[in-house]
């Protein structure tokens, strides 16, 4: 499981950093580095780039991994170089981001969108497969979650635009409900899709603000 | 009677019904709608007002059947779950119900990427089945779906849909036999030009028994022109146009009057089919020959119960 991310077009990063002059860049070596969005040569081509646009980068590191704690000792051990910018560009993914605003009274600016948390299926390929919905009805599915595989999040089964076992939306997306039900056959558990699967709870998605978990004891 | 609607009486009386289509304009003429309802009035028994298809914005399903309602026109209001939720949904229905609309069609609706605001966030808070069990609940119950008491009458005659040819074929039957035990009342199909495949289908409905528990009328566009067959068959998901009825429409020497034969043609093979109980006709646009075709197809004139 990986946060994938995607470099955000330099014109918007350029429109983010105007009146930012000097400018920090942290990368980070875990999920970032694996996409090829944050890693060392993402950092120093970025480097380049903010430098050709008259920027002075004061310095650059790559954090071992942008979300975990440690990003603040690595802040602290590069202090000189971070408190001589104007601003810190992340190229990290979100959860990066706002782990370095924590640690920093410097803007911080994204240089990544987080895309969604995603399972690399093929080399180099990387789906997204769960949503964090919070109500996980994998055992009815067979393992496939419609929620995120669906364009529409269907519950009851494919809808009319399922073809050769393509989403309507595009020939690259399979339907997850021709998935669903292959893998059910496989299984002997058609008989699963003959329920009506009711209306969900919602609320343990993404519906009501920040969701929080207390692990106790 | 579940609503009394002019739909459900004719299905009742177990009469060959007809049922027409008439989308909104994208833009605020009453008048578009108003034309409309004059073409179809006598020559179908409903018409649908769809619900933003293919994602295009346009006049409201709820407003459109008002307008077709107010000239004498039994609509049947489309719903796709892709624009609102729970709450909005129940709200249009007790909406439509206050001003006379009697039918509710049930729809997923078609993906936001193919309309006009590819950009737009999509909802589906509820699938097309679980609103088509919300809807015979909300009837039979008088229950919202989070159980409070519905005040008043909820008098719905429900539909929805089913498309014989996406796939996977087999699931199809079950995916209708989810709706009808959901509480689907009516079912209009997708369009039908590959005969023999609907009729394999309808096979495996009747075997089931589901013909028995539900209303199905079979869809059916008239096509217009060459490139509108050639556009269905590659381009529009879900649909089957065989290469014999392109090749028709391209060597036709008169487009629009072999595409309305085909239509004709088409009606006559469905009505041979047992379990179907009338036809759906969606003529996208080209409204104008919606009473030639039922004239034709011998449907004429419709019941008046």
């Amino acid at each position: 499981m990986k946060t994938i991310t995607e470099q955000k077009p330099f014109e918007e990063i350029s429109e983010a950093l105007s009146g930012v002059e000097k400018v920090y860049v942290v990368g980070c070596g875990t999920c970032a580095t694996m996409c090829h969005t944050g890693g060392k040569s993402e950092v120093l081509d970025m480097k380049e780039k903010l430098e050709a646009a008259g920027k002075k980068v004061t310095g650059w590191m790559v954090v071992p991994t942008a979300c975990d704690e440690l990003t603040r000792d690595a802040l602290e051990e590069n202090a000189k170089d971070v408190e001589e910018a104007d601003g810190i560009l992340a190229m990290t993914c979100a959860f990066g981001v706002q782990t370095i605003i924590l640690y920093t009274n410097k803007p911080v600016y994204p240089s990544l969108n987080t895309l969604f948390v995603g399972k690399e299926d093929t080399p180099g390929h990387f789906i997204e497969v769960c949503m964090q919905c919070g109500n996980c009805i994998l055992a009815k599915t067979a393992g496939i979650c419609p929620l995120v595989r669906c364009a529409k999040s269907l519950l009851n089964g494919p809808c009319g635009g399922s073809v050769d076992g393509k989403c309507e939306i595009s020939p690259d997306v399979p339907c997850a409900w021709q998935m669903i039900y292959d893998r059910l056959a496989a299984l002997g558990q058609l008989d699963k899709l003959e329920e009506i699967v009711p209306i969900r709870d919602w609320s343990t998605s993404s519906a009501g603000g920040p969701r929080q978990v207390t692990i106790s004891g | 009677m579940k609503a009394g609607t002019n739909l459900e009486k004719v299905l009742v009386s177990g009469m060959f019904a007809v049922t027409a289509e008439a989308g909104p304009p994208k833009g605020t003429s009453a008048a578009v709608m108003q034309r409309k309802a004059e073409l179809l009035r006598h020559c179908c028994d409903a018409t649908n007002v769809t619900d933003n298809q293919t994602a295009i914005v346009r006049m409201s399903s709820l407003a459109g059947c008002v307008l077709l309602k107010q000239q004498g026109v039994d609509p049947v209001m489309q719903i796709v779950c892709r624009d609102r939720n729970r709450i909005a949904i129940q709200s249009d229905v007790l909406g439509a119900i206050a001003l006379g609309i009697g039918n509710i069609l049930c729809l997923s609706g078609d993906h936001q990427m193919f309309g006009n605001h590819p950009t737009a966030k999509n909802v589906f808070d509820i699938d097309s089945i679980q609103l088509i069990q919300a809807l015979k609940a909300m009837r039979d119950e008088k229950k919202f779906i989070c159980g409070d008491d519905i005040s008043g009458e909820v008098p719905l005659f429900i539909g929805a849909a089913a498309n014989p040819y996406a796939d996977p074929f087999e699931f199809r039957v079950t995916r209708l036999a989810k709706k009808v035990k959901a509480g689907a009342d009516f079912i209009q199909t997708q369009a039908v030009y590959d005969v023999a495949k609907f009729a394999k289908w309808m096979e495996m409905v009747t075997d089931q028994g589901l013909d028995k528990q539900t209303h199905i009328l079979a869809g059916v566009i008239p096509i217009r022109s060459a490139g509108m067959a050639r556009y269905m068959r590659d381009y529009v998901s879900g649909v089957s146009v065989p290469d014999e009825v392109v090749t028709r429409m391209e060597q036709a020497k008169d487009a629009k009057e072999e595409g309305a034969g085909v239509a004709i043609e088409l009606i006559e093979q469905l009505k041979e089919i047992p379990g179907i109980h009338g036809v759906h006709i969606m003529a996208v646009g080209w409204e104008d020959i919606v009473p030639e075709i039922v004239k034709q197809a011998g449907l004429l004139p419709r019941p008046v119960l």
